[in-house]
Protein backbone atom coordinates (compact mmCIF):
# COMPACT_ATOMS: atom_id res chain seq x y z
CA UNK A 1 0.00 0.00 0.00
CA UNK A 2 1.29 3.43 -0.92
CA UNK A 3 1.58 6.26 1.57
CA UNK A 4 -1.22 8.35 0.04
CA UNK A 5 -3.64 5.44 0.46
CA UNK A 6 -3.21 5.08 4.20
CA UNK A 7 -5.67 7.43 5.83
CA UNK A 8 -5.63 8.28 9.55
CA UNK A 9 -6.05 4.93 11.30
CA UNK A 10 -3.56 2.95 9.23
CA UNK A 11 -0.99 5.75 9.06
CA UNK A 12 -1.41 6.27 12.82
CA UNK A 13 -0.64 2.62 13.45
CA UNK A 14 2.46 2.64 11.23
CA UNK A 15 3.65 5.89 12.83
CA UNK A 16 3.17 4.48 16.32
CA UNK A 17 5.11 1.36 15.34
CA UNK A 18 7.82 3.59 13.86
CA UNK A 19 7.52 1.82 10.52
CA UNK A 20 7.02 5.14 8.74
CA UNK A 21 7.77 8.70 9.78
CA UNK A 22 5.46 11.67 9.53
CA UNK A 23 8.17 13.39 7.50
CA UNK A 24 8.06 10.60 4.90
CA UNK A 25 4.28 10.61 4.83
CA UNK A 26 3.95 14.40 4.67
CA UNK A 27 6.63 14.70 1.99
CA UNK A 28 4.97 12.02 -0.12
CA UNK A 29 1.61 13.77 0.04
CA UNK A 30 3.08 17.18 -0.74
CA UNK A 31 4.88 15.68 -3.70
CA UNK A 32 1.58 14.21 -4.87
CA UNK A 33 -0.10 17.62 -4.57
CA UNK A 34 2.76 19.27 -6.49
CA UNK A 35 2.50 16.67 -9.21
CA UNK A 36 -1.26 16.46 -9.65
CA UNK A 37 -3.17 19.34 -8.08
CA UNK A 38 -2.88 21.50 -11.19
CA UNK A 39 -5.32 19.00 -12.74
CA UNK A 40 -7.75 19.16 -9.79
CA UNK A 41 -7.48 22.56 -8.13
CA UNK A 42 -8.25 21.22 -4.65
CA UNK A 43 -5.91 23.56 -2.76
CA UNK A 44 -5.86 27.34 -2.56
CA UNK A 45 -2.63 27.31 -0.58
CA UNK A 46 -0.09 24.70 0.49
CA UNK A 47 2.31 25.42 3.35
CA UNK A 48 5.10 23.01 2.55
CA UNK A 49 7.78 24.22 4.96
CA UNK A 50 5.37 24.66 7.86
CA UNK A 51 3.94 21.19 7.26
CA UNK A 52 7.37 19.57 7.07
CA UNK A 53 8.32 21.37 10.29
CA UNK A 54 5.20 20.05 12.04
CA UNK A 55 5.97 16.57 10.68
CA UNK A 56 9.52 16.67 12.13
CA UNK A 57 8.13 17.76 15.47
CA UNK A 58 5.54 14.97 15.35
CA UNK A 59 8.28 12.41 14.69
CA UNK A 60 10.15 13.63 17.77
CA UNK A 61 7.00 13.44 19.89
CA UNK A 62 6.27 9.93 18.68
CA UNK A 63 9.84 8.87 19.43
CA UNK A 64 9.38 10.26 22.93
CA UNK A 65 6.17 8.26 23.33
CA UNK A 66 4.08 11.42 23.49
CA UNK A 67 1.41 11.12 20.83
CA UNK A 68 -2.29 10.90 19.97
CA UNK A 69 -4.08 9.12 17.09
CA UNK A 70 -3.66 12.36 15.07
CA UNK A 71 0.05 12.98 15.74
CA UNK A 72 1.93 13.32 12.47
CA UNK A 73 -1.22 12.94 10.36
CA UNK A 74 -1.39 15.41 7.42
CA UNK A 75 -4.76 17.15 7.13
CA UNK A 76 -6.19 19.92 4.95
CA UNK A 77 -8.55 22.69 6.03
CA UNK A 78 -11.37 24.36 4.16
CA UNK A 79 -10.28 27.93 3.57
CA UNK A 80 -12.79 29.45 5.98
CA UNK A 81 -11.03 28.16 9.10
CA UNK A 82 -8.66 30.69 10.61
CA UNK A 83 -5.06 29.63 11.15
CA UNK A 84 -2.67 32.10 12.72
CA UNK A 85 -0.34 33.25 9.94
CA UNK A 86 -2.04 31.34 7.09
CA UNK A 87 -4.07 33.14 4.49
CA UNK A 88 -7.80 32.56 5.02
CA UNK A 89 -9.71 33.75 1.98
CA UNK A 90 -13.12 32.03 2.04
CA UNK A 91 -12.43 31.83 -1.71
CA UNK A 92 -13.45 35.50 -1.90
CA UNK A 93 -11.70 38.48 -3.40
CA UNK A 94 -12.75 40.49 -0.37
CA UNK A 95 -10.49 38.34 1.86
CA UNK A 96 -7.82 37.63 -0.73
CA UNK A 97 -5.00 38.85 1.52
CA UNK A 98 -6.51 38.22 4.94
CA UNK A 99 -4.08 36.59 7.36
CA UNK A 100 -5.72 35.78 10.70
CA UNK A 101 -3.77 36.40 13.87
CA UNK A 102 -5.40 33.62 15.84
CA UNK A 103 -6.31 29.94 15.45
CA UNK A 104 -9.83 28.58 15.14
CA UNK A 105 -10.74 26.30 18.04
CA UNK A 106 -10.59 23.22 15.79
CA UNK A 107 -7.14 24.26 14.59
CA UNK A 108 -5.97 24.62 18.18
CA UNK A 109 -7.29 21.12 18.86
CA UNK A 110 -5.50 19.71 15.80
CA UNK A 111 -2.27 21.40 16.85
CA UNK A 112 -2.58 20.07 20.39
CA UNK A 113 -3.10 16.60 18.95
CA UNK A 114 0.05 16.94 16.84
CA UNK A 115 -1.62 16.92 13.41
CA UNK A 116 0.19 18.34 10.38
CA UNK A 117 -1.69 21.14 8.61
CA UNK A 118 -0.83 21.01 4.91
CA UNK A 119 -2.85 23.90 3.58
CA UNK A 120 -6.22 25.37 2.73
CA UNK A 121 -8.74 24.00 0.28
CA UNK A 122 -10.95 25.60 -2.32
CA UNK A 123 -14.65 26.18 -1.70
CA UNK A 124 -17.65 28.11 -2.88
CA UNK A 125 -17.18 31.72 -1.84
CA UNK A 126 -18.22 32.06 1.83
CA UNK A 127 -19.54 28.46 1.58
CA UNK A 128 -22.42 29.57 -0.63
CA UNK A 129 -22.91 26.98 -3.33
CA UNK A 130 -23.12 23.30 -4.13
CA UNK A 131 -20.35 22.90 -6.72
CA UNK A 132 -17.28 24.95 -5.69
CA UNK A 133 -17.80 26.90 -8.93
CA UNK A 134 -18.46 30.04 -6.88
CA UNK A 135 -14.81 30.27 -5.83
CA UNK A 136 -13.31 33.62 -6.84
CA UNK A 137 -9.96 31.96 -7.53
CA UNK A 138 -10.19 28.66 -9.32
CA UNK A 139 -12.30 25.71 -10.37
CA UNK A 140 -12.00 22.42 -8.57
CA UNK A 141 -12.59 19.31 -10.65
CA UNK A 142 -14.08 16.02 -9.56
CA UNK A 143 -11.18 13.55 -9.12
CA UNK A 144 -13.28 10.82 -10.76
CA UNK A 145 -14.08 12.85 -13.85
CA UNK A 146 -12.49 16.24 -14.51
CA UNK A 147 -15.49 17.47 -16.51
CA UNK A 148 -17.69 17.26 -13.43
CA UNK A 149 -17.92 19.34 -10.26
CA UNK A 150 -16.64 17.93 -6.95
CA UNK A 151 -19.78 19.21 -5.21
CA UNK A 152 -19.67 21.98 -2.66
CA UNK A 153 -19.21 24.03 -0.83
CA UNK A 154 -16.39 21.97 0.74
CA UNK A 155 -15.41 20.72 -2.74
CA UNK A 156 -11.68 21.31 -2.34
CA UNK A 157 -11.55 19.31 0.91
CA UNK A 158 -13.54 16.44 -0.64
CA UNK A 159 -11.39 16.35 -3.80
CA UNK A 160 -8.18 16.50 -1.73
CA UNK A 161 -9.20 13.50 0.40
CA UNK A 162 -10.48 11.53 -2.60
CA UNK A 163 -7.25 12.16 -4.52
CA UNK A 164 -5.06 11.05 -1.63
CA UNK A 165 -3.54 14.52 -1.14
CA UNK A 166 -4.15 14.36 2.62
CA UNK A 167 -5.22 11.75 5.17
CA UNK A 168 -8.36 13.73 6.01
CA UNK A 169 -9.78 17.24 5.89
CA UNK A 170 -12.13 19.55 7.69
CA UNK A 171 -15.09 21.12 5.97
CA UNK A 172 -18.13 23.06 7.08
CA UNK A 173 -21.76 22.23 6.46
CA UNK A 174 -24.57 24.80 6.47
CA UNK A 175 -26.96 22.96 4.16
CA UNK A 176 -25.02 19.89 3.00
CA UNK A 177 -21.60 21.35 2.24
CA UNK A 178 -19.72 18.43 3.82
CA UNK A 179 -22.06 15.56 2.96
CA UNK A 180 -22.79 16.41 -0.68
CA UNK A 181 -19.17 16.83 -1.88
CA UNK A 182 -18.25 13.72 0.15
CA UNK A 183 -20.91 11.81 -1.79
CA UNK A 184 -19.80 13.25 -5.13
CA UNK A 185 -16.13 12.43 -4.49
CA UNK A 186 -16.60 8.98 -2.96
CA UNK A 187 -15.47 9.70 0.60
CA UNK A 188 -17.07 9.89 4.06
CA UNK A 189 -18.30 13.23 5.40
CA UNK A 190 -20.01 13.99 8.69
CA UNK A 191 -21.99 17.02 9.75
CA UNK A 192 -22.01 16.75 13.53
CA UNK A 193 -24.92 17.84 15.71
CA UNK A 194 -25.28 21.61 15.93
CA UNK A 195 -23.25 22.50 19.02
CA UNK A 196 -20.95 19.45 18.96
CA UNK A 197 -17.96 21.37 17.57
CA UNK A 198 -16.94 24.92 18.42
CA UNK A 199 -17.11 27.37 15.53
CA UNK A 200 -14.75 29.91 17.03
CA UNK A 201 -12.53 30.93 14.13
CA UNK A 202 -14.87 29.68 11.42
CA UNK A 203 -15.87 32.56 9.15
CA UNK A 204 -19.64 32.64 9.63
CA UNK A 205 -22.20 32.20 6.89
CA UNK A 206 -25.50 31.30 8.62
CA UNK A 207 -24.89 30.98 12.33
CA UNK A 208 -27.94 28.93 13.30
CA UNK A 209 -26.99 26.30 10.70
CA UNK A 210 -23.18 26.28 10.29
CA UNK A 211 -21.24 23.32 11.66
CA UNK A 212 -17.62 22.17 11.19
CA UNK A 213 -17.05 18.49 10.50
CA UNK A 214 -14.61 15.80 9.38
CA UNK A 215 -14.13 14.43 5.85
CA UNK A 216 -12.06 11.29 5.38
CA UNK A 217 -11.58 8.07 3.46
CA UNK A 218 -13.35 5.83 5.95
CA UNK A 219 -15.93 5.95 8.73
CA UNK A 220 -13.22 5.06 11.24
CA UNK A 221 -11.00 7.98 10.17
CA UNK A 222 -14.00 10.30 10.36
CA UNK A 223 -14.64 9.23 13.96
CA UNK A 224 -10.99 9.71 14.97
CA UNK A 225 -11.02 13.23 13.54
CA UNK A 226 -14.31 14.08 15.28
CA UNK A 227 -12.83 12.83 18.57
CA UNK A 228 -10.09 15.42 18.10
CA UNK A 229 -12.21 18.47 17.31
CA UNK A 230 -15.42 17.95 19.33
CA UNK A 231 -16.27 19.51 22.66
CA UNK A 232 -17.30 22.66 24.44
CA UNK A 233 -15.33 25.87 24.01
CA UNK A 234 -15.99 28.97 26.02
CA UNK A 235 -15.34 31.10 22.94
CA UNK A 236 -18.43 29.68 21.19
CA UNK A 237 -21.47 29.92 23.42
CA UNK A 238 -23.45 27.70 21.03
CA UNK A 239 -21.01 24.81 21.57
CA UNK A 240 -22.70 22.32 23.86
CA UNK A 241 -21.47 21.50 27.35
CA UNK A 242 -21.95 17.82 26.72
CA UNK A 243 -19.42 15.11 27.39
CA UNK A 244 -17.75 13.87 24.21
CA UNK A 245 -17.67 10.07 24.04
CA UNK A 246 -14.86 8.21 22.28
CA UNK A 247 -16.59 7.76 18.94
CA UNK A 248 -14.39 4.81 17.98
CA UNK A 249 -16.34 2.81 20.60
CA UNK A 250 -19.03 2.61 17.93
CA UNK A 251 -16.86 0.08 16.11
CA UNK A 252 -16.49 -2.11 19.18
CA UNK A 253 -20.25 -2.04 19.60
CA UNK A 254 -20.58 -3.06 15.97
CA UNK A 255 -18.07 -5.89 16.34
CA UNK A 256 -20.08 -7.24 19.28
CA UNK A 257 -23.65 -6.64 18.19
CA UNK A 258 -23.60 -5.80 14.51
CA UNK A 259 -26.58 -3.64 13.61
CA UNK A 260 -29.12 -5.91 15.23
CA UNK A 261 -31.94 -4.10 16.97
CA UNK A 262 -31.49 -0.97 14.86
CA UNK A 263 -34.45 0.57 13.05
CA UNK A 264 -34.00 2.79 10.00
CA UNK A 265 -36.70 5.06 8.63
CA UNK A 266 -37.07 6.02 5.00
CA UNK A 267 -39.10 9.20 4.54
CA UNK A 268 -41.85 8.53 2.02
CA UNK A 269 -41.59 12.12 0.78
CA UNK A 270 -37.94 11.68 -0.24
CA UNK A 271 -38.34 9.02 -2.88
CA UNK A 272 -41.24 10.89 -4.45
CA UNK A 273 -39.03 13.87 -5.17
CA UNK A 274 -39.05 15.13 -8.73
CA UNK A 275 -35.71 14.82 -10.48
CA UNK A 276 -34.40 11.86 -8.47
CA UNK A 277 -31.96 10.15 -10.80
CA UNK A 278 -32.86 6.46 -11.38
CA UNK A 279 -29.25 5.36 -10.82
CA UNK A 280 -29.12 7.19 -7.49
CA UNK A 281 -32.46 5.66 -6.54
CA UNK A 282 -31.18 2.18 -7.37
CA UNK A 283 -27.93 2.63 -5.42
CA UNK A 284 -29.98 3.93 -2.50
CA UNK A 285 -32.39 1.00 -2.55
CA UNK A 286 -29.51 -1.48 -2.83
CA UNK A 287 -27.89 0.18 0.17
CA UNK A 288 -31.11 -0.18 2.17
CA UNK A 289 -31.12 -3.87 1.28
CA UNK A 290 -27.53 -4.26 2.51
CA UNK A 291 -28.57 -2.77 5.84
CA UNK A 292 -31.69 -4.91 5.97
CA UNK A 293 -29.63 -8.04 5.35
CA UNK A 294 -27.52 -7.05 8.35
CA UNK A 295 -30.60 -7.10 10.55
CA UNK A 296 -31.66 -3.45 10.39
CA UNK A 297 -35.42 -3.09 10.48
CA UNK A 298 -36.47 -0.74 7.69
CA UNK A 299 -39.71 1.17 7.98
CA UNK A 300 -41.36 3.94 6.08
CA UNK A 301 -41.68 7.21 7.95
CA UNK A 302 -43.09 10.61 7.10
CA UNK A 303 -41.44 14.04 7.21
CA UNK A 304 -44.51 15.94 6.04
CA UNK A 305 -42.87 19.37 5.84
CA UNK A 306 -40.18 18.26 3.39
CA UNK A 307 -41.91 20.27 0.67
CA UNK A 308 -41.09 23.52 2.50
CA UNK A 309 -37.48 22.77 3.41
CA UNK A 310 -35.74 24.42 0.44
CA UNK A 311 -37.91 27.55 0.60
CA UNK A 312 -37.48 27.97 4.37
CA UNK A 313 -33.73 27.38 4.15
CA UNK A 314 -33.26 29.91 1.36
CA UNK A 315 -34.84 32.55 3.58
CA UNK A 316 -33.15 31.71 6.88
CA UNK A 317 -29.63 31.20 5.51
CA UNK A 318 -29.56 34.39 3.37
CA UNK A 319 -31.04 36.46 6.22
CA UNK A 320 -28.27 35.33 8.54
CA UNK A 321 -25.70 35.77 5.78
CA UNK A 322 -26.79 39.34 5.06
CA UNK A 323 -26.18 40.14 8.70
CA UNK A 324 -22.93 38.15 9.10
CA UNK A 325 -21.38 39.56 5.94
CA UNK A 326 -22.13 43.16 6.90
CA UNK A 327 -18.74 43.11 8.66
CA UNK A 328 -16.92 43.13 5.32
CA UNK A 329 -16.87 46.84 4.69
CA UNK A 330 -13.31 47.63 3.70
CA UNK A 331 -12.42 49.27 7.01
CA UNK A 332 -10.92 46.80 9.47
CA UNK A 333 -9.66 43.99 7.26
CA UNK A 334 -9.91 42.61 3.77
CA UNK A 335 -10.02 44.39 0.47
CA UNK A 336 -10.62 48.11 0.15
CA UNK A 337 -11.48 49.85 -3.06
CA UNK A 338 -9.15 52.80 -3.56
CA UNK A 339 -10.11 56.43 -4.21
CA UNK A 340 -13.58 56.48 -2.71
CA UNK A 341 -15.33 59.78 -2.13
CA UNK A 342 -16.98 59.02 1.18
CA UNK A 343 -17.91 56.14 3.46
CA UNK A 344 -21.00 55.08 1.50
CA UNK A 345 -18.95 55.02 -1.67
CA UNK A 346 -16.26 52.97 0.10
CA UNK A 347 -18.74 50.40 1.42
CA UNK A 348 -20.57 49.97 -1.85
CA UNK A 349 -17.57 49.83 -4.15
CA UNK A 350 -15.61 47.51 -1.85
CA UNK A 351 -18.49 45.09 -1.35
CA UNK A 352 -19.61 45.08 -4.99
CA UNK A 353 -16.14 44.37 -6.23
CA UNK A 354 -15.15 42.06 -3.38
CA UNK A 355 -18.17 39.73 -3.35
CA UNK A 356 -19.05 37.39 -6.20
CA UNK A 357 -22.51 37.22 -7.72
CA UNK A 358 -23.92 34.32 -5.64
CA UNK A 359 -22.85 36.01 -2.41
CA UNK A 360 -24.39 39.28 -3.56
CA UNK A 361 -27.58 37.46 -4.53
CA UNK A 362 -27.91 35.86 -1.08
CA UNK A 363 -27.14 39.14 0.68
CA UNK A 364 -29.86 40.81 -1.39
CA UNK A 365 -32.43 38.08 -0.70
CA UNK A 366 -31.62 38.24 3.01
CA UNK A 367 -31.74 42.03 3.12
CA UNK A 368 -35.05 41.98 1.27
CA UNK A 369 -36.59 39.40 3.60
CA UNK A 370 -35.50 41.35 6.68
CA UNK A 371 -36.47 44.76 5.33
CA UNK A 372 -39.31 46.75 6.80
CA UNK A 373 -42.71 45.23 6.08
CA UNK A 374 -41.48 41.81 4.97
CA UNK A 375 -40.21 40.26 8.20
CA UNK A 376 -43.45 38.45 9.10
CA UNK A 377 -44.10 37.17 5.60
CA UNK A 378 -40.59 35.78 5.15
CA UNK A 379 -38.23 35.36 8.10
CA UNK A 380 -40.87 34.77 10.78
CA UNK A 381 -42.78 32.37 8.57
CA UNK A 382 -39.62 30.47 7.59
CA UNK A 383 -38.64 30.25 11.25
CA UNK A 384 -42.05 28.77 12.14
CA UNK A 385 -41.77 26.29 9.28
CA UNK A 386 -38.37 25.36 10.72
CA UNK A 387 -40.12 24.56 14.01
CA UNK A 388 -42.40 22.22 12.08
CA UNK A 389 -39.39 20.56 10.41
CA UNK A 390 -37.79 20.05 13.84
CA UNK A 391 -41.01 18.48 15.07
CA UNK A 392 -41.08 16.17 12.04
CA UNK A 393 -37.64 14.90 13.03
CA UNK A 394 -38.49 14.49 16.73
CA UNK A 395 -41.57 12.50 15.75
CA UNK A 396 -39.59 10.38 13.31
CA UNK A 397 -36.89 9.52 15.86
CA UNK A 398 -39.57 8.15 18.18
CA UNK A 399 -39.98 5.29 15.74
CA UNK A 400 -36.49 4.83 14.29
CA UNK A 401 -32.81 5.19 15.25
CA UNK A 402 -31.57 6.51 11.94
CA UNK A 403 -33.13 8.08 8.85
CA UNK A 404 -31.82 6.95 5.47
CA UNK A 405 -31.85 9.00 2.29
CA UNK A 406 -29.84 9.76 -0.81
CA UNK A 407 -27.37 12.64 -0.35
CA UNK A 408 -28.02 14.40 -3.65
CA UNK A 409 -30.69 13.66 -6.25
CA UNK A 410 -28.08 12.92 -8.95
CA UNK A 411 -24.35 12.21 -9.26
CA UNK A 412 -22.03 15.22 -9.65
CA UNK A 413 -23.19 17.39 -12.54
CA UNK A 414 -20.99 18.81 -15.27
CA UNK A 415 -18.95 21.96 -14.71
CA UNK A 416 -20.98 24.94 -15.89
CA UNK A 417 -24.21 22.95 -16.17
CA UNK A 418 -26.12 24.85 -13.48
CA UNK A 419 -24.20 28.09 -13.02
CA UNK A 420 -26.76 30.27 -14.77
CA UNK A 421 -29.70 28.97 -12.82
CA UNK A 422 -29.31 29.48 -9.08
CA UNK A 423 -32.76 28.12 -8.22
CA UNK A 424 -32.10 24.76 -9.91
CA UNK A 425 -28.85 24.53 -7.96
CA UNK A 426 -30.71 25.27 -4.69
CA UNK A 427 -33.22 22.48 -5.37
CA UNK A 428 -30.44 19.87 -5.46
CA UNK A 429 -29.90 20.48 -1.72
CA UNK A 430 -33.24 18.91 -0.79
CA UNK A 431 -31.91 15.84 1.09
CA UNK A 432 -29.22 17.59 3.08
CA UNK A 433 -30.84 20.86 4.22
CA UNK A 434 -33.14 19.24 6.79
CA UNK A 435 -30.33 18.02 9.06
CA UNK A 436 -29.12 21.61 9.38
CA UNK A 437 -32.63 22.95 9.89
CA UNK A 438 -33.27 20.38 12.64
CA UNK A 439 -29.72 20.56 14.06
CA UNK A 440 -29.25 16.78 13.88
CA UNK A 441 -26.11 14.95 12.71
CA UNK A 442 -25.82 13.44 9.24
CA UNK A 443 -23.19 11.29 7.59
CA UNK A 444 -22.54 10.52 3.92
CA UNK A 445 -21.00 7.12 3.24
CA UNK A 446 -19.95 5.86 -0.23
CA UNK A 447 -22.55 3.45 -1.62
CA UNK A 448 -21.60 2.85 -5.24
CA UNK A 449 -20.76 4.32 -8.62
CA UNK A 450 -22.98 5.46 -11.45
CA UNK A 451 -22.58 3.75 -14.83
CA UNK A 452 -20.44 6.69 -15.91
CA UNK A 453 -18.07 6.09 -13.00
CA UNK A 454 -19.13 8.85 -10.61
CA UNK A 455 -19.38 8.03 -6.89
CA UNK A 456 -22.73 8.12 -5.09
CA UNK A 457 -23.17 8.12 -1.31
CA UNK A 458 -26.05 7.51 1.03
CA UNK A 459 -26.99 9.67 3.96
CA UNK A 460 -27.79 8.55 7.49
CA UNK A 461 -29.19 10.98 10.03
CA UNK A 462 -29.66 10.43 13.77
CA UNK A 463 -31.07 12.27 16.78
CA UNK A 464 -29.27 15.16 18.47
CA UNK A 465 -25.81 14.21 19.77
CA UNK A 466 -26.18 10.63 18.60
CA UNK A 467 -23.20 10.55 16.21
CA UNK A 468 -22.31 7.23 17.85
CA UNK A 469 -25.24 5.52 16.14
CA UNK A 470 -24.22 7.03 12.79
CA UNK A 471 -20.67 5.72 13.18
CA UNK A 472 -21.94 2.27 14.11
CA UNK A 473 -24.37 2.09 11.18
CA UNK A 474 -21.95 3.76 8.77
CA UNK A 475 -19.12 1.41 9.74
CA UNK A 476 -21.36 -1.63 9.38
CA UNK A 477 -22.56 -0.46 5.99
CA UNK A 478 -19.01 0.29 4.82
CA UNK A 479 -17.90 -3.24 5.78
CA UNK A 480 -20.75 -4.93 3.97
CA UNK A 481 -21.47 -2.87 0.87
CA UNK A 482 -18.92 -4.67 -1.29
CA UNK A 483 -16.89 -1.52 -2.00
CA UNK A 484 -13.21 -1.19 -1.23
CA UNK A 485 -11.62 2.20 -1.15
CA UNK A 486 -10.13 3.08 -4.49
CA UNK A 487 -8.31 6.13 -5.76
CA UNK A 488 -8.87 7.94 -9.04
CA UNK A 489 -6.08 7.65 -11.58
CA UNK A 490 -4.32 10.72 -12.87
CA UNK B 1 -43.72 37.42 -5.52
CA UNK B 2 -42.35 39.47 -8.37
CA UNK B 3 -39.79 42.06 -7.48
CA UNK B 4 -39.21 45.20 -9.50
CA UNK B 5 -35.96 46.68 -10.72
CA UNK B 6 -36.45 49.69 -8.44
CA UNK B 7 -36.99 47.47 -5.43
CA UNK B 8 -33.78 45.57 -6.17
CA UNK B 9 -31.96 48.91 -6.40
CA UNK B 10 -33.41 49.97 -3.04
CA UNK B 11 -32.46 46.66 -1.39
CA UNK B 12 -28.97 46.91 -2.90
CA UNK B 13 -28.55 50.31 -1.27
CA UNK B 14 -29.65 48.91 2.11
CA UNK B 15 -27.14 46.06 1.67
CA UNK B 16 -24.42 48.55 0.65
CA UNK B 17 -24.04 46.98 -2.77
CA UNK B 18 -23.86 48.66 -6.13
CA UNK B 19 -25.32 46.81 -9.09
CA UNK B 20 -24.42 48.17 -12.49
CA UNK B 21 -26.78 48.59 -15.43
CA UNK B 22 -25.62 45.34 -17.04
CA UNK B 23 -26.28 43.29 -13.93
CA UNK B 24 -29.55 44.71 -12.67
CA UNK B 25 -31.75 42.98 -15.23
CA UNK B 26 -30.54 39.46 -14.55
CA UNK B 27 -30.36 40.03 -10.78
CA UNK B 28 -34.00 41.23 -10.78
CA UNK B 29 -35.00 38.24 -12.84
CA UNK B 30 -33.15 35.70 -10.68
CA UNK B 31 -34.35 37.19 -7.40
CA UNK B 32 -37.89 37.22 -8.78
CA UNK B 33 -37.73 33.53 -9.60
CA UNK B 34 -36.24 32.64 -6.22
CA UNK B 35 -38.86 34.68 -4.35
CA UNK B 36 -41.61 33.16 -6.45
CA UNK B 37 -40.40 29.71 -5.38
CA UNK B 38 -40.22 30.86 -1.75
CA UNK B 39 -43.90 31.84 -1.96
CA UNK B 40 -44.53 28.13 -1.32
CA UNK B 41 -44.14 28.98 2.35
CA UNK B 42 -47.54 30.68 2.20
CA UNK B 43 -49.12 27.23 1.93
CA UNK B 44 -47.60 26.03 5.20
CA UNK B 45 -50.00 25.96 8.11
CA UNK B 46 -48.11 27.83 10.83
CA UNK B 47 -51.14 28.84 12.88
CA UNK B 48 -50.10 28.69 16.55
CA UNK B 49 -46.55 27.56 15.73
CA UNK B 50 -43.72 29.35 17.55
CA UNK B 51 -40.53 30.75 16.09
CA UNK B 52 -37.80 28.12 16.03
CA UNK B 53 -35.46 28.29 18.95
CA UNK B 54 -34.20 24.77 19.13
CA UNK B 55 -30.89 22.96 19.32
CA UNK B 56 -28.19 25.00 20.98
CA UNK B 57 -30.22 28.19 21.07
CA UNK B 58 -32.36 27.08 24.02
CA UNK B 59 -30.85 29.11 26.82
CA UNK B 60 -28.78 32.19 27.26
CA UNK B 61 -25.15 31.61 28.05
CA UNK B 62 -23.79 34.02 30.61
CA UNK B 63 -20.31 34.47 32.05
CA UNK B 64 -18.59 36.80 34.44
CA UNK B 65 -17.17 39.89 32.86
CA UNK B 66 -13.49 39.46 33.67
CA UNK B 67 -11.07 41.94 32.07
CA UNK B 68 -8.20 40.36 30.19
CA UNK B 69 -5.27 41.62 28.17
CA UNK B 70 -5.59 43.15 24.73
CA UNK B 71 -3.61 41.67 21.86
CA UNK B 72 -2.38 45.20 21.13
CA UNK B 73 -2.54 47.36 18.01
CA UNK B 74 0.03 45.38 16.00
CA UNK B 75 -2.22 42.33 16.09
CA UNK B 76 -5.54 44.12 15.98
CA UNK B 77 -4.58 46.32 13.05
CA UNK B 78 -2.51 43.70 11.25
CA UNK B 79 -5.09 43.35 8.48
CA UNK B 80 -6.14 47.01 8.25
CA UNK B 81 -6.37 48.00 4.58
CA UNK B 82 -5.19 51.49 5.55
CA UNK B 83 -3.92 52.75 8.87
CA UNK B 84 -2.22 55.71 10.41
CA UNK B 85 -0.18 54.59 13.42
CA UNK B 86 -2.68 52.92 15.75
CA UNK B 87 -5.80 54.02 13.90
CA UNK B 88 -7.81 52.77 10.97
CA UNK B 89 -8.17 55.47 8.36
CA UNK B 90 -11.30 56.02 6.30
CA UNK B 91 -12.40 58.66 3.80
CA UNK B 92 -13.50 61.94 5.32
CA UNK B 93 -16.77 61.50 7.21
CA UNK B 94 -17.55 65.11 8.18
CA UNK B 95 -17.56 67.48 5.24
Amino acid sequence: MELHELGIARAGKLLAERRISSLELTSALIERIEKHDDKLGAFLSVYKEKALGQARKADKDIAAGNFTPMTGIPVALKDLLCVNGMKTTCASKILENFIPRYDAHVVKKLNQAGAVIMGKTNMDEFAMGSSTENSAFKLTRNPWNPDHVPGGSSGGSAAAVAAGFCCAALGSDTGGSIRQPASHCGIVGLKPTYGRVSRFGLVSYASSLDQIGPMAGSVEDTAILLNTIAGHDKMDSTSAEKPVPDFTQAFEIFEKQGLKGMTAGIPEEYLAIEGLDPEVEKIFKDACRVLEDMGVKIRQISLPNTKYVVAAYYIIAPCEASSNLARFDGVKYGMRKADCEDMMDLYKKTRSEGFGSEVQRRILIGTFALSSGYYDAYYARASKVRTLIMQDFSNAFETCDIILSPVAPAPAFRLGEKTNDPLTMYLTDIFTLSANMAGVPGISVPAGFSDSGLPVGIQMMAGHFDEMTLFRAGYGFEKNNGLTRSFPEF
Amino acid sequence: MKISRDEVMKIAHLARLEIDEDGIGSMTDQMGRILEYIDKLKDADVEGVGLSSGTALMNNVLRDDIPSGSPGPEVTLANAPERDQDFYTVPRVVK
